[in-house]
């Protein structure tokens, strides 16, 4: 991480909103919670870094290296407005070729591949996954939640 | 009274959310606990065309969407009438969780979720994750269940970061030191040990996207167990499963360790303990096995 948790909340404070916005730490974050659970003075450091994540991303700012985590949870997104569900094989093909655009390294694409004659062979591959009903409705939520266009 | 509640528990029927791991690479947690619940006489029934909880992705790109998505399922709960909804996935479950805690605070973002889902809200069932089920079922009657003691278990019960925290929102267990399934463990037979990393993190939803964050914590994680010499690993996640599980050879191939540390969940062992076998409970379809 560029800035530990407790510097993200403190540039914050400064005002120096740009710089962690920018920032890779927002993006590695992993939401475990801890940052929040062990702060002292009770500031919701995790809830800080989601809100921060969704300005950098409605503003653009989202840095160079972290692109590949923006993608993967762009494309779960996606994923599940069209089918209600994950479809877990869907979001991976859409994950991949989505960082293959970005980077331009081919060798992306068949990383992991090895793992997924292991996951046949245990039952855990699913080509036609479960899909919601009423999908619809769940376009008319993702719509209802969108937000409106930013300067 | 007591030969009554063993007849109410005879039929026990709580609500049941899978959310998408369980009925996705994470299906053998599913046959694990409907084999295990199916023993105890805990009926699972899955709420009707139930959807994404939007995990990590919309918490991360769109606070209204994180809480929209499990709104809509507590809301479908409610309506088929569940006042209690098993979430085996602790993120599925503090999505719920969250959501409840939200609308509670009564700002009106209760009508204005109603009106995004398309259904009336409440808020008022009680969620559930996996150790909540069988403290329900009670620790006695579990004891008493027992066919097979655990006696040569010695496991690390690993809790990662959503079934506790964030505190005010799961209100569940101690958030530092919970003990919660060591509690169950014991019950069984089995011994567990104590160790440094029951609550820290995995790495997650990170395992595609961010896969040398996931190695290094999962390294530390199983290290940490075998030091304090625990077999096993025990955990009521399907993320920590994945990351433990299906991605130890990646940990062992980046830092060149053997470490065969086998991952149940920790229905699993309270199958196996009750007498089911390992091909009942999925146990099989692991990656890392005892053979």
């Amino acid at each position: 991480m560029d800035l530990a948790p407790n510097q993200i909340i403190r540039t914050v404070q400064l005002g120096r909103t740009t710089t962690a916005l920018r920032s890779r730490a927002i993006w590695e974050c992993v939401s475990c919670q801890t940052c929040s659970t062990r702060c002292p003075k009770e500031v919701d450091c995790a809830a800080v870094m989601d809100a921060l994540r969704e300005i950098s991303l409605a503003e653009g700012m989202v840095a160079t290296s972290e692109q590949p985590v923006v993608a993967f949870q762009q494309a779960f997104l996606d994923n599940i407005r069209r089918n209600g569900r994950l479809a877990e094989l869907e979001l991976i093909a859409q994950f991949k070729t989505a960082v293959f655009f970005h980077t331009g390294r081919p060798a992306f694409l068949l990383k992991d591949a090895g793992l997924a004659p292991e996951m046949g062979k245990r039952k855990k591959l699913h080509l036609l996954p479960g899909k919601v009903r009423d999908r619809k409705l769940v376009e008319r939520i993702f719509a209802k939640c969108a937000k409106g266009p930013k300067k | 009274m007591r030969e009554g509640a063993e007849k109410m528990s005879a039929s026990v029927k709580i609500g049941y959310y899978p959310g998408c791991a369980l009925h996705g690479s994470s299906n053998d947690y599913e046959q694990s606990l409907r084999a295990c619940l199916g023993l105890l006489d805990v009926q699972l029934q899955e709420i009707n065309d139930w959807i994404c909880c939007g995990a990590t992705a919309a918490h991360a790109l769109n606070h209204k969407l994180s809480l929209a998505l499990p709104a809509r399922n507590l809301a479908l709960a409610e309506r088929d009438g569940h006042k209690q909804l098993f979430a085996p996935c602790p993120m599925c479950s503090m999505q719920l969780l969250k959501v409840q805690k939200a609308v509670a605070a009564g700002n009106g973002l209760r009508t204005e979720l109603s009106q995004i889902v398309e259904a009336d809200l409440r808020g008022d069932g009680e969620i559930l994750n996996l150790i909540q089920v069988f403290q329900t079922i009670g620790l006695d009657k579990l004891k008493a269940a027992v066919k097979e003691p655990l006696k040569s278990i010695n496991a690390a019960c690993y809790y990662g970061c959503l079934l506790t925290r964030p505190p005010e929102i799961v209100h569940f267990d101690d958030f530092e030191q919970p003990k919660s399934m060591e509690a169950i463990l014991a019950a069984l037979g089995a011994k567990t040990v104590e160790w440094n990393y029951k609550t820290e993190c995995c790495g997650a939803g990170m395992t595609m996207s961010s896969e040398d964050t996931v190695l290094d914590l999962a390294h530390k994680i199983l290290s940490n167990a075998a030091v304090h010499g625990a077999n096993c690993v025990v955990v009521a996640c399907p993320m920590c499963h994945v990351n433990l599980d299906m991605k130890q050879v990646a940990v062992e191939q980046c830092y060149h360790e053997k470490m065969g540390m086998v991952i149940y969940y920790l229905s699993d062992l309270v199958g196996l303990a009750l007498g089911l076998s390992a091909e009942q409970l999925g146990v099989n379809r692991h990656f890392v096995t005892k053979a």
